[in-house]
Formats: C-alpha cells, sequence, structure tokens
C-alpha cells in the first residue's frame, strides 16, 4: 500500500512539474466549453436573404419589413434580376433568395392567391431546409395578417416548452461539449502518459520495480483522474454561472455518473497506450481517429435517429452518448438514478469490458 | 541538393514506421467513407404521444392526419397526461398533444377549441420546428373541418400565399454533397496540423534536433525538408477523397475545375503546416504539442461552419471564424464543387488563405531558435 501511494506521488510531481502541460489541461477544456457554450447554437441568425422585389407594392413591402425584423434574416436588397441571384450564390454571399412576384398585393386582393418563390443554396441542406421554414412562417404571419379573423369552429393549439422556454441552444450544447472534451481529454491524457514512459525507455526501469505491474498503472491512472474531477468541477461551475445552465437534479449523482464516464475514458487510454508503441500512434487513433466520430456519435449535433441503422449502432458503443443523455437528464430534467440506471449500467459495463481487455492485453514485458 | 537529403530522409523515416503510415492513410479514409452519412440534420420522426379525452372520431381523424404527414410517428395514445410526460421524460417522446374533452361537440357547435401541446425543448431548434410542423399540421386541418361534416359558416374567402420552394444545386437535400467535402477538408488539416508539429517536437524530446542544428543546414532549409513530405501526404490523400471516394461512393462530380481545387488545396496545406511548425516551435514535449493542436483543432472543427452555422454567432464569434482557415477552405471546396464557381468567385478566401499561409509560416521561421 505504502509503495502504492509512493507511486502515486511520483506521477502527481511528472503532472505538476510540467507546467505548461498542465495548463493546457486546466485551460483547455475550460476555454473550450465557454467558446462553444457561448457561440454553437443550431438557430440560424443573421444569414443573408437576398430579396428581389418585382412588385414594390404595399404587400411587398410589408413583407420585407417582416423579413428584415426578424433576427433570423440579413436582408440584402438589390435591383430584381435572375442573374444577380445566380451571382450570389456563386459567391457564396447569401444562402436564400426570395422573389416577390408583380401585383403581389393586386393578386391578393382581387384573386386571394399569390405566389412567392423561396429559392435556398441547398448545397448546405440543413440550413437550407431551416431558413426555407424561416422565410415560410414569416411570410405566413404577413397572411395570417391581412386576413380576418374567422369565427366559427377553429382549432387553436397552445405550445409550451417544457424544460427550455426560451429554447436555449445553451441547453443542448453544454452538455454536449462537456461529454466530448471530457472523453477527449481523458483518453489522450492516460494514453499518452504511458506510452510515453515506454517510448522513453523509463517503463522497463518501473516494471522491474517490486510493484505489482497493474498498480503501476493504476497510479498513473490516479493523477488524471483527480485532475479530471477537478476539471469537470470547474467547468460546471462555469456552465452554471456563466453560460446559464440549469442544475436541476442532484449535484452527488451527477458526480457519480462523471466519475464513471472518467473511469471509462481512463480505461479506454489505457487500452490505447496497451496497442500503441509510439506517442504518435497513440495520439493518432485519440485524436484523429476519435475526435469526429464522437462529435458526430454523441448525438448533440445531429439527431441520432436520422442515422442509419449500423451507424447508430455504431454510436451505442461511444461513451460520450450515453453521458451526453445522462447530463441532460440530471442537469435539465432533474431526473434521478431511477431514471438513468440503463445509461449509468451501460457505461460500468464498458469500463468493466475495456478493463478486462487492457488487462489481457498489458505486457509485463516490453517487446524486444 | 541538401534539401533533396532531407526530404529523403523525412520519407524514409515516415515509410519505415508502417503502423503510422497505415494510421495516417486508413484513418482518413475509413472515416470519409462511414461518417458522411450520419450527418443529416432532417428533422423528420418525431415521436408524439397523444392524450385524447375525447375520443371523439374528429379526434381520431386529426390524429391520422398528423401521423400521416410522415414526420410524425405515434408512440403513445392513452388519457393520462401523466403517463405521456413520463414518457416524454425519458426522451421516448419529443411532444405530447393534449385533446381536450368535448372536443367534436364544441366544434359542432361553431366554437374554438384550444388544444395543448407540450414539446421537450432541451433540444431548441428541434422543439420548435416539431412545434412548427404540427401548428401547420393543424391550421390545414382547420381549413378541412367541413370535410369532417361540421358547418363551417361565415364565407370570407381567405387570401393565401402559396410558396415555391427551389432548392438550388442539390434539388434532393442530398446531406453527403455537403458533408464529404467538408469532412475530407478536416482529415486533411489533421494529417497536416497534427503530425507536422509532433514530427518536429519528437526529434526536439528525443534530442536528434540538436545533431540537425549543428550542421550547416540553413532553418528554412530544415523546415523546407520537414513539410514538404506532409504536403505531399496531405495532397496524396485529399486527392484519393476527391476523385475515388467522392465519385465512386458518392456520386459527386465537381462541377467547377479541378485545377482551381488544388491550386487553392496547395496554400491550404501550407498555411496548415504553418499552424503545425508554429505548434511545434511552442512546445518542448510532444504531450503538449498534442494538447495545443487538439485545441486548435476542437476550435477549427466546430467553428467551420460545417456543423452550425458561423453567421448565427455574435460578431465576436464570427471574427474568431473568421481567423479559422477551416472556414474558408471548406467555403471554396463547396463553392467550387456543388456550384461550379470559377477563380473570381472564390477571390476573398483565396486571398486569405494566401495571407495565413504567410502569417503562419513567417512567425513559425521567427520563432524556431537553432538554439535551445
Amino acid at each position: 500500500m505504502k509503495q502504492l501511494s509512493v507511486f502515486i506521488r511520483k506521477e502527481f510531481f511528472h503532472v505538476f512539474r510540467d507546467r505548461k502541460t498542465l495548463l493546457l489541461l486546466f485551460g483547455m477544456p475550460l476555454a473550450q466549453v465557454l467558446l462553444f457554450g457561448f457561440l454553437l447554437t443550431n438557430e440560424i441568425r443573421n444569414a443573408k436573404v437576398l430579396i428581389c422585389d418585382y412588385a414594390k407594392d404595399d404587400a411587398s413591402q410589408r413583407i420585407i419589413e417582416k423579413l428584415k425584423a426578424s433576427r433570423n434574416f440579413d436582408v440584402v436588397q438589390q435591383k430584381p434580376s435572375n442573374a444577380a441571384i445566380q451571382e450570389a450564390f456563386r459567391k457564396g454571399s447569401i444562402s436564400l433568395a426570395i422573389v416577390l412576384p408583380q401585383h403581389l398585393a393586386y393578386d391578393l386582393e382581387h384573386n386571394h392567391s399569390a405566389g412567392v418563390q423561396i429559392i435556398a443554396d441547398a448545397s448546405d441542406p440543413n440550413k437550407a431546409s431551416t431558413l426555407s421554414s424561416y422565410a415560410t412562417n414569416t411570410i405566413s404571419a404577413y397572411q395570417a395578417e391581412i386576413n380576418m379573423p374567422v369565427n366559427g369552429p377553429r382549432i387553436d393549439t397552445e405550445i409550451r416548452m417544457i424544460y427550455n422556454p426560451e429554447l436555449k441552444g445553451v441547453y443542448n450544447y453544454v452538455p454536449g461539449v462537456i461529454s466530448l472534451v471530457l472523453l477527449l481529454i481523458c483518453v489522450l491524457m492516460t494514453s499518452i502518459a504511458i506510452v510515453k514512459e515506454k517510448e522513453s525507455g523509463t517503463m522497463e526501469i518501473l516494471l522491474v520495480s517490486p510493484l505489482n505491474p497493474f498498480l503501476i498503472i493504476i497510479s498513473k491512472a490516479v493523477p488524471y483522474f483527480v485532475l479530471s474531477v477537478v476539471n469537470l468541477s470547474c467547468i460546471l461551475l462555469l456552465s452554471c454561472t456563466l453560460l446559464g445552465m440549469p442544475m436541476q437534479g442532484s449535484l452527488l449523482l451527477l458526480y457519480f455518473e462523471s466519475s464513471l464516464m472518467i473511469l471509462t475514458c481512463l480505461s479506454l487510454g489505457l487500452l490505447i497506450s496497451n496497442v500503441t508503441a509510439s506517442q504518435q500512434a497513440a495520439m493518432l487513433i485519440s485524436l484523429m481517429g476519435m475526435l469526429l466520430p464522437t462529435t458526430l456519435f454523441s448525438g448533440f449535433m445531429f439527431p441520432l435517429e436520422n442515422m442509419p441503422m449500423p451507424l447508430q449502432l455504431i454510436a451505442n458503443l461511444v461513451p460520450s452518448k450515453w453521458y451526453y443523455i445522462i447530463v441532460k437528464d440530471v442537469m435539465i430534467k432533474g431526473l434521478g438514478i431511477r431514471d438513468v440506471w440503463k445509461e449509468t449500467l451501460i457505461l460500468a459495463g464498458m469500463t468493466t469490458v475495456l478493463l478486462l481487455i487492457s488487462v489481457q492485453t498489458f505486457k509485463t514485458r516490453l517487446a524486444s | 541538393m541538401m534539401l533533396k537529403y532531407l526530404i529523403e530522409k523525412e520519407f524514409k523515416q515516415i515509410f519505415r514506421n508502417k503502423t503510422i503510415l497505415k494510421m495516417i492513410l486508413l484513418l482518413p479514409l475509413v472515416q470519409l467513407l462511414v461518417l458522411p452519412l450520419a450527418a443529416d440534420y432532417e428533422i423528420k420522426n418525431i415521436n408524439i404521444a397523444v392524450v385524447d379525452h375525447d375520443r371523439s372520431s374528429v379526434a381520431r381523424d386529426l390524429i391520422s392526419s398528423i401521423t400521416a404527414s410522415g414526420y410524425f410517428r405515434l408512440r403513445q395514445y392513452g388519457d393520462d397526461y401523466r403517463e405521456a410526460f413520463h414518457i416524454l421524460e425519458q426522451d421516448k417522446a419529443d411532444l405530447i398533444l393534449e385533446i381536450p374533452k368535448d372536443f367534436e361537440r364544441a366544434l359542432r357547435r361553431q366554437q374554438a377549441v384550444r388544444l395543448f401541446v407540450a414539446v421537450n425543448a432541451v433540444n431548441g431548434a428541434k422543439a420548435s420546428v416539431g412545434g412548427n410542423y404540427l401548428q401547420r399540421i393543424i391550421s390545414d386541418y382547420n381549413r378541412n373541418l367541413s370535410l369532417q361534416g361540421i358547418n363551417v359558416t361565415g364565407g370570407v374567402p381567405q387570401k393565401e400565399i402559396h410558396f415555391e420552394p427551389l432548392n438550388w444545386y442539390n434539388p434532393f437535400l442530398n446531406y453527403n454533397f455537403f458533408m464529404v467535402p467538408g469532412i475530407l477538408v478536416v482529415l486533411v488539416t489533421m494529417i497536416g496540423a497534427y503530425m507536422c508539429s509532433l514530427n518536429i517536437v519528437k526529434e526536439k524530446e528525443l534530442g536528434t534536433i540538436e545533431q540537425v542544428n549543428v550542421t550547416p543546414i540553413r532553418k528554412s532549409r530544415f523546415i523546407l525538408g520537414k513539410l514538404i513530405p506532409f504536403w505531399i501526404i496531405g495532397m496524396f490523400v485529399f486527392s484519393i477523397g476527391l476523385l475515388v471516394i467522392a465519385p465512386l461512393v458518392y456520386h459527386i462530380f465537381p462541377a467547377g475545375s479541378i485545377v482551381l481545387i488544388y491550386l487553392v488545396l496547395a496554400i491550404y496545406m501550407v498555411a496548415i503546416l504553418g499552424i503545425g511548425l508554429l505548434i511545434s516551435t511552442y512546445s518542448n514535449t510532444q504531450q503538449q504539442a498534442m494538447s495545443l493542436a487538439f485545441f486548435c483543432m476542437m476550435l477549427f472543427l466546430l467553428m467551420s461552419g460545417l456543423f452550425t452555422s458561423t453567421e448565427s454567432m455574435p460578431a465576436w464569434g464570427r471574427a474568431i471564424a473568421y481567423c479559422n482557415p477551416v472556414t474558408h477552405f471548406i467555403e471554396v471546396t463547396r463553392l467550387v464543387i456543388l456550384k461550379g464557381s470559377g477563380f473570381r468567385d472564390i477571390l476573398p478566401q483565396f486571398s486569405i488563405i494566401v495571407l495565413m499561409a504567410i502569417i503562419f509560416n513567417t512567425w513559425a521561421i521567427l520563432n524556431y531558435k537553432k538554439t535551445s
């Protein structure tokens, strides 16, 4: 036991003496959560819209005013022409073009019907469909204004947004970024720390020490575990104070789940360090191999249920997917362990399997 | 002449390490094959739980016209709000529609009825789109009330604006068209920035850089010798993605000039390698270089406009995105590949990339010291 504590102290010294890395380890996740918490949003604002107003009448004026008032659009007006639209799209300077036809007001007044063209730059399909629907809604609002309210049988809807009445993007992205950053940092740091000893040859020395090799590994993981928990605390503090994340559920539960997640990531890092021989290889796997997949498969960028079946199955293997669900459930919805036991069990299962494989593949002798 | 040997040395080092070589080539290409399929943002399959206190034929008809729209999947049908809310809590339903008692009777009496809709708004965008879809379906249904044998009186004709939505450049809203070029750019960027920064720091860490420093090799030569191999690898991976995987797997054929893409790519790679170089001059160990590179990469990735639009960000966020080379190059690939834009159209992005290439490399070379 005493030996173990000596080893753990050695590892702590390693981490704390390298001030630059320590600063990066602490500063980076905080900066990222803050930055992305403030900046990322699904809503599309200030999208450049070109309005081709062939009508130039009362109706078109009011529609344009409505579009200008919307924070989704940044209206650009030009002399209406087809060539101008094409030119602007080819330069990528607008995302949407709205064509208001001639005699718009007249047609509405006398024929009770008029057509409006909405041309979207569908080379970005997500943005195209979102913007089209924003524009449709804005113009429909004008339509509702000019129509007399009808008396008679009518179905109204009262919509209540639960958990997030202001539809803040933070609620979706902060848990996502937390799970993404936690996963990548933990995996990266543990895998590197062990491979580094291999690369510089000092691993050989540790392995011939009387301490059980598994305890050596444990002593490597402890400082990073502590560091990650402290890191997480700072992240949570910042997201609740500066970013306005709610903390509806039990903080204790969140810490328990986070510790579990950190353990999962540490064991993944351990496994990577077992199968690689150089820091470069470890880094390639844990950054290049994992950055994009975890971003996509955590479920906070793109809805998982839209993915093809095989990809949904792959997504189940990504720990941050489950952690993301837990963080949302606990922080935003205030659910307890009774509702997140399934995800907890999955994370625990992953940790066990990863650790078992790591123990199996761990070599007490370095390959010659 | 000296440069030739330096490059030869680097290539030998890269090709001798088969694990790394395999990773550099396979990791990006496998990701390019798998990931674009995951990036479909269209909001469909919204799960709905209906709490029906009326159980009349009109209510049933309304529900079936909601499910027939194709956007909604009926997850649960009952008359207990708490039960429905529990399903919403567990994310099994995205919204709850509550139909009040005497729904049909009120309509037959020519009265207005209020439906209650509760939306799970944790994901704000999905919630507002789902709510909008539902409202549109219900207002369409309003118009057809008379079809249900309900007398609609007060025949003021409604003025109606029809929409003709057109999706240019990608009429079927194929997500691959957008994601494949974007992901390809991100992958090439990662190869360039990571490999380049780690390679130099590795020499620092092992001490072999001292040996190079005491030779008469000038520092610009040494740096060029480091950059050129990774430049070639980056170009190679991009070419496989653009010329093999994109057309064969995703049926994406560049609408514009391939030469133009390569011209911009060539300069873009220089800029990215410059960033890698810069990172390496600021770090002493591979661990530091990696953390720095990781930070930059996350920033580049999430601020590139690939996943979320950069226009929506506040001004300071847009300023950061503007300094992000990935943003500009993704834009160029999209413009040229999908819209067939020419050199004149992409001139602004092109000049920024050139400028970045110059700035990052000069900064890195100035900061690189031959003595430690």
